[in-house]
């Protein structure tokens, strides 16, 4: 798999680090109650498809971005 | 119809080659409902069946795969079996599946090659080897075989592996259970099947659940592929695809699906003649009995649904094979395949009710789901029959991270990204 760094370019999958699902949205800092924290935490949407994520170019830049990724391919889609 | 397998049946075919053997399990059409409905024919779902019809005299039962039986996980993974976990809940389930492993091809007719060869962890510094002591302690207090050993132990025992100064990580010793060691796991897949199949059982091959049939917020059926069936009771046995399939009846999951890769070498003279895991890195490898050496490593570390492994990983397992066990660079990959793995936040898995009536849930299996099948089976079926769980499968519930009762029995949960 080759993901292309926003600021460096197409390079190989082995020079970046994954960050999960980039659609999550963190509740405000004392917002909600456990369960509100629990299912931000611990519950993903893991979907079959299309998936937009956080990497970071561990091994370059080191900017975090967003990438859009189909999990059912590995088709790269946009990065941002 | 069912001919047990025995010595005599084996004479006769070797004498009259002309007549072949019979089919293991039909092949029948779904009828329009069951009393138990199973959706996914991994090891998971052949086991759960056939204890159902088994344990519980429930007969009228389907098992849908949407492919062919043995083309998941439990055709794909590297065969270890153990029962050598530290946390209450996973010690006792784990030595539950292995006690089931002792007598499962006398139980299933059908010879499923379980070697207890024994497997030994390696301990590459003192601290470690110190927690293997307390892991070794916990389980003798629990009635389960340990021997910890010292380097010296370890050099008798496994000869071949890289004891020189020069070592990366030097061996400080390790512990040994014996009754671990490996399982021939499309046996395990066929053997259920069979016997599940001659309980009764319909094992429906190329029927893929797309949907859920619905009344009044309780799951009475599915939608396939093949058509429509009712079910009185449905359990969600599908590894990989848990989410996917969870969220068609509204759930969303703890648990995200990742590739692990397995690798094989080409064939060469008995050697290894245990399981041999690391304390290194995440890297086991045993011998098959055809005599390639079966390894692997970590998950490749993103969320994934394709059985398409990355070459990095490749790499680094590679490195892990020919640190601890030189003669490795001399021999070559024969085959490499990758499987979809339902990883939690712990590692544990579910086998539980849901909040969905009638709805039952077993996944996230993480690195461990093959030497689990028996006891995972057992338990689940246990919990459909009696619509409530089994004191092996108590701590395994959807919401113990909403109570704080997780199982991390590595402290590190996962071992993806998070770390
Ligand atoms: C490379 C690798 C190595 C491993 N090594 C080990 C090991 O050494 N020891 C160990 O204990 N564990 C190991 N594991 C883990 C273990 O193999 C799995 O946890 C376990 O097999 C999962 O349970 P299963 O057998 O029921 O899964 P599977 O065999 O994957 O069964 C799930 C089935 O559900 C079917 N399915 C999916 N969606 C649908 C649908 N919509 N409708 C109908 N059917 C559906 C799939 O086709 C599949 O056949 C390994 C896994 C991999 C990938
Ligand atoms: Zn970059």
């Amino acid at each position: 798999m080759r993901i292309p760094c926003p600021h460096c370019g197409e390079r190989d999958v082995s020079e970046f680090r994954y960050g999960g699902d980039a659609t999550k949205q963190r509740p405000k800092h004392g917002e909600g109650n456990l369960k509100t924290w629990h299912d931000y935490y611990f519950l993903f949407d893991n979907p079959k498809g299309a998936h937009t994520e956080y990497w970071q170019h561990v091994l370059g830049c080191r900017q975090w971005f967003k990438l859009k990724r189909n999990t059912a391919t590995n088709e790269i889609g946009e990065a941002s | 119809m069912f001919k047990p397998y025995s010595a005599l049946a084996l004479a006769q075919h070797a004498l009259s080659p002309e007549r072949p053997w019979p089919r293991a399990w039909r092949s029948p059409e779904p009828k329009s409902s069951y009393d138990a409905i199973i959706i996914g024919g991994g090891g998971h779902g052949l086991a759960t069946a056939y204890y159902l019809a088994k344990n519980h005299g429930l007969r009228n039962v389907a098992v849908l795969e949407r492919a062919y039986i043995g083309s998941g996980n439990v055709g794909r993974n590297t065969t270890l079996i153990r029962s050598n976990y530290v946390i209450d809940g996973n010690t006792q389930f784990f030595e539950h599946s292995m006690k089931l492993w002792e007598g499962l091809s006398h139980d299933l007719n059908f010879n499923c090659m379980v070697s207890h060869r024994g497997q030994v962890v390696l301990a590459v510094n003192p601290v470690q080897l110190d927690t293997f002591a307390r892991r070794g302690n916990i389980m003798r207090l629990n009635g389960i075989d340990a021997e910890l050993l010292d380097r010296g132990q370890v050099m008798t025992l496994l000869p071949y592996l890289d004891y020189s100064k020069e070592a990366r990580w030097p061996i400080w010793g390790g512990i040994l259970q014996e009754r671990a060691g490996t399982v021939r796991h499309d046996a395990v897949a066929w053997g259920y099947a069979r016997a599940a199949d001659t309980l009764g059982v319909d094992i429906i091959e190329n029927c893929e659940v797309t949907a859920f049939v619905m009344d009044e917020g309780n799951a009475i059926g599915v939608e396939t592929s093949r058509g429509k069936i009712l079910g009185g009771k449905i359990g969600i046995a599908v590894a990989g695809h848990s989410s996917h399939v969870a969220k068609m009846a509204g759930l969303r999951l703890p648990i995200e699906s990742h590739i692990l890769q397995a690798f094989v070498t080409e064939p060469v003279k008995p050697m290894v003649h245990h399981v041999v895991s690391w304390g290194a890195e995440l890297f086991y490898l045993s011998q098959s009995d055809k005599g390639g050496m079966v390894f692997g490593g970590h998950i490749d570390g993103f969320n994934t649904y394709t059985q398409r492994g990355q070459f990095p990983r490749i790499q680094t397992v590679a490195e892990c094979a020919v640190s601890l066990l030189p003669f490795m660079s001399k021999l070559r990959l024969l085959r490499h395949w990758g499987g979809i793995m339902d990883m939690t936040p712990d590692g544990a898995p579910f086998i539980c009710r849901t909040n969905i009536k009638n709805l039952y849930f077993n996944g996230g299996w993480c690195y461990q789901g093959f030497k689990a099948t028996p006891a995972s089976g057992w338990t689940f079926a246990h919990t459909i029959a009696h619509d409530e769980e089994h004191d092996l499968n108590r701590c395994y519930s959807l919401d113990r991270f909403e109570k704080g009762k997780e199982l991390d029995d590595y402290g590190i949960g996962n071992w993806t990204y998070k770390q």
